[in-house]
């Protein structure tokens, strides 16, 4: 199997979590262990356009519990004789081999996965900034002999963008230190924000300079959180930036 | 039933809530990092080969790379 595999270097490996969550696109051939019309596979693969069922398969190293996940779409793109192409959407955690098991089972006839290609994880797409094994160490090379950092863009790219898909809070330079030390954000510290955040959703807080300082849960929503004067805005999960990158700017230990 | 929307598919606005600068003597844009932080701050978007484990992969930019940590975004078998 292959396609988008993000790769996580040494301190952006905290943002793993977030890209675990985030959804998948693949393709994928579907072989099919009988004979069926097309208008039929095409009925059937729209059916799976829902919230299904899986357990995780034996071999699997997660609980082996019952779950749900989202198929965001499946579009049908061609079919040859017992092949079947197709494109799928999906939440993160979803197995595709089950998921052809299962398309199998419906049809009636069976069917099995017979080739997978991810297409994307979270922001990361098979368009935009993909690089094979090879280019890693050929680039690697070329920058560690003259160290220009033009060359070291051609394949990686900052943290930040692996959290493209999460709603932003951008926060000021006096309140990053403390959410560097774990603090909850307030709203006294929030300069601007995303829509779409919700109470309990997981955001992202950036500097003005649109560096990560951490991932939180928003305790308020976009609308409540733009007219709030004080109070927690939200509760911070994972601090993605060092201490002492920002100076410090509350007081402590004076009265 | 409707298709539903991937989280690719959402379009966000940024709003601004208050007008603030920020200090250019602290931190970096993240495009602007010295060579050393823009690795360790960064994330590669590999093309997976057939055969080898995604664990494998990252083991092997790891060394290519010689650096200490490496991690992948959702295990793609092998």
């Amino acid at each position: 199997m292959t396609g988008v595999l993000p790769i996580t270097l040494e301190e952006s490996r905290k943002i793993v979590q977030a890209l675990l969550l985030s959804g998948k696109e693949y393709v994928c051939i579907m072989k099919l262990h009988g004979d069926t019309p097309e208008e039929r596979v095409r009925a059937v693969l729209k059916e799976f356009e829902d919230i299904i069922y899986q357990r995780p398969p034996l071999r699997a190293s997660v609980k082996r519990q019952l779950r749900t996940r989202r198929i965001y779409y499946i579009d049908f793109i061609e079919m040859d004789g017992r092949n079947v192409l197709f494109k799928v959407g999906c939440e993160g955690g979803t197995y595709i081999r089950m998921l052809c098991h299962h398309i199998g089972e419906v049809l009636g006839c069976g069917a099995h996965m017979q080739e997978l290609r991810r297409t994307r994880a979270g922001p990361f797409v098979e368009e935009e900034g993909i690089v094979t094994l090879h280019d890693v160490a050929y680039w690697f090379m070329e920058w560690q002999k003259d160290k220009d950092n033009t060359v070291l863009k051609r394949f990686i790219q900052p943290m930040e963008k692996a959290l493209a898909l999460v709603p932003k809070i951008y926060i000021r330079d006096s309140a990053v230190d403390a959410v560097c030390h774990g603090a909850r954000l307030t709203a006294p510290g929030v300069v601007s924000l995303e829509t779409g955040i919700s109470s309990g959703s997981m955001v992202a807080i950036l500097t003005l300079k649109g560096e990560a300082v951490a991932l939180a849960r928003a305790e308020a929503s976009t609308e409540e959180i733009l007219n709030m004067e004080h109070g927690v805005v939200a509760r911070t999960k994972r601090v993605l930036m060092p201490k002492g990158t920002y100076p410090k700017g509350w007081r402590s230990g004076e009265v | 039933m409707p298709r539903s929307v991937a989280p690719w598919e959402v379009e966000r606005k940024l709003i601004v809530k208050t007008e603030e600068e920020t200090d250019p003597r602290y931190g970096c844009n993240p495009e602007e990092r010295p060579a050393q932080e823009y690795i360790k701050f960064g994330v590669i978007n590999l093309d997976k080969p057939a055969g080898p484990t995604s664990h494998e992969v990252a083991a092997w930019v790891k060394r290519i790379l010689n650096i200490q940590n490496v991690g992948h975004g959702g295990t793609l078998e092998a």
